[in-house]
């Protein structure tokens, strides 16, 4: 797994208190790791923090599993 | 106005209210309560304005579960044993750097790992929600858990739980949150606000965290009275409940202001006890000539209030009953009382009112006491009210071993008052070594005083000229 994949999925563990194995590929944040609409804002303002890179909200949508943070931060940094 | 003529007003619209069966929302007893007519027959029991002769069939309330966080333990029976054995919770400040503060000492709660009293936080609240929370929410939870399940009530059904509310305020909310939330916005920009900053700042986020975790859908209220929050709270609840809004009410008062923005405000203000740095233990001295502010204090308190009928019909452990409770404005000063002591004395002559006692009556008044100059104006006001019964009560100041637990305080120190019902026990004013005058009253000077108790009154007092009082008393049947 990547440098970078490592660093969302210890934000996501910490943010949303869950396990690691149950933060997979296709692990939603909503309808799998608990999340509501709160923790996921929360959760991509960390992303930015940790990566410093800015998100815009209509980016942000589009972010619902850990898989699509992983992609998108890829692309951006 | 007295609330009791706007009740046939409720009673009407709870009948007409469409979607809910009778036994839904436990019609019959509430329009039982109901049958009541306001009296104006002012100063039919003492001389006072607003206060109206008890004469209706109220609903009665009672104690039936206690909760707490305080400075000498987490947990009531860890606090109390300590309290009685005349133990502090004073010392140097730990919770931040208070190099730059003038009083770098407080009575902070002790945090472990939940053994020997200790206040550990992941026993209370997961670590992913207490992220979310300043500590004040962290603290009224605990006292929250702990008085529910003391209550043992934890409703099965939907009626119940539509009949169970939550009023837990706090004297300032999260202060903590505020200053370190606007220290971000300067140094990171608006941007990198968190989206729980508000409801985790909030001052009615415990009754909102309390409902939500018990799934207490009645009033869901918060007080903010400064130092007087905790009394209103559970004088409001007790009242809530008397009215037939609710069958059982969760309230209380938590506080969390040892913080660099906390003490300095109230170093500010001159409030708070300066010179006692080689000492924190002897800096709260209730009544003592030495005395020089009051110790700033945190933690939470909380009670289920019940209604009798209610505590009865599940054979639940009744404490004690609120008796009365009065309400009183200064208009004098936004810091101060008046000389004379006399919105103390009105809110305690209200409390006695309302629970048809007499001073002569009262055999333990837990004073506001804060180790300020007004400790001696309170004793002033409480011996104008006690009269020759005076010499025959005894008062003591709890804040001399907890500290200041602004809005905590009067919740905790009404569970004191209950405790001290239960146990027939006075806990002591510690650090009264040498009085600033002679009282009238025994004020339990350094040690507890084993003495009946069946009717206590507890006082608080706040900034802007708000006091409550509270008579607590032995459940008769």
């Amino acid at each position: 797994m990547s440098d970078i994949a490592d660093r969302v999925k210890k934000i996501v563990v910490e943010h949303l208190g869950v396990e690691e194995d149950k933060v997979t590929e296709s692990a939603s944040f909503i309808d799998d790791l608990g999340a509501d609409s709160l923790d996921t804002v929360e959760l991509v303002m960390a992303f930015e923090e940790e990566f410093g890179i800015e998100i815009p909200d209509d980016a942000a949508e589009t972010i619902q599993t850990f898989g699509d943070a992983v992609k998108f931060i890829s692309g951006a940094v | 106005m007295d609330l009791r003529g706007k009740a046939p007003l409720a009673g009407a619209f709870l009948l007409g209210a469409g979607g809910f069966s009778a036994g839904a929302i436990r019609q019959e007893p509430a329009i039982v309560a109901y049958r009541v007519r306001p009296v104006y027959h002012v100063g039919a029991i003492l001389p006072l304005a607003g206060v109206h002769e008890k004469e209706a069939p109220m609903r009665r309330v009672v104690v039936t579960g206690l909760g707490m966080v305080t400075p000498l333990a987490c947990g009531v029976e860890e606090t109390w044993s300590r309290l009685l054995a005349g133990q502090s919770g004073a010392g140097p400040i730990t919770r931040f750097d208070a190099s730059n503060v003038v009083t770098q000492y407080a009575c902070e709660i002790p945090f472990g790992d939940g053994s020997d009293g200790t206040f550990n936080p992941d026993d209370w609240m997961d670590a992913k929600d207490r992220r979310k929370v300043d500590d004040f929410i962290l603290y009224g939870m605990a006292a929250a858990v702990q008085a529910v399940k003391d209550a043992g009530w934890q409703p099965e059904d939907e009626e119940s739980r539509l009949r169970t509310g939550v009023m837990i305020g706090s004297g300032i909310g999260g202060l903590t949150s505020i200053a370190e939330t606007a220290v971000l916005i300067k140094e990171k920009g608006p941007k990198r606000v968190s989206p729980f900053f508000i409801p985790g700042a909030l001052i009615n986020l415990i009754s909102g965290q309390v409902s939500i975790r018990f799934g207490f859908k009645g009033p869901n209220h918060a007080v903010v009275t400064a130092c007087s929050t905790g009394a209103h709270a559970i004088g409001d609840a007790a009242r809530l409940i008397m009215l037939g809004d609710a069958d059982v009410m969760v309230a209380g008062g938590a506080e969390s202001p040892i913080s660099e923005i906390g003490i300095a405000g109230f170093n500010a203000c001159k409030a708070l006890s300066t010179k006692r740095a080689d000492d924190p233990t002897k800096a709260s001295r209730p009544y003592d000539a030495d005395r020089d502010g009051f110790v700033m204090g945190e933690g939470a308190g909380v009670v289920v209030l019940e209604e009798y009928e209610h505590a009865k019909a599940r054979g639940a452990k009744i404490y004690a009953e609120v008796l009365g409770y009065g309400l009183s404005g200064d208009a004098y000063h936004i810091t101060a009382p008046s000389e004379d002591g006399d919105g103390g004395f009105r809110s305690m002559s209200a409390a006695l009112a309302r629970a048809g006692i007499t001073p002569a009556q009262v055999d333990y008044i837990n004073a506001h006491g804060t180790s300020t100059m007004a400790d001696t104006i309170e004793l002033g006001a409480v011996e104008r009210l006690m009269g020759d019964a005076a010499t025959k009560a005894t008062m003591s100041s709890t804040k001399s071993s907890i500290g200041h637990l602004l809005g905590a305080a009067g919740a905790v120190e009404a569970i004191f008052c209950v405790l001290a019902i239960r146990d027939q026990i006075a806990p002591p004013t510690i650090n009264l070594d040498n009085p600033a005058v002679q009282p009238k009253l025994d004020l339990a000077p350094n040690a507890a005083v084993k003495r009946k108790i069946d009717v206590a009154l507890s006082n608080s007092f706040g900034f802007g000229g708000t006091n409550a009082s509270l008579v607590l008393g032995k459940v008769r049947d």
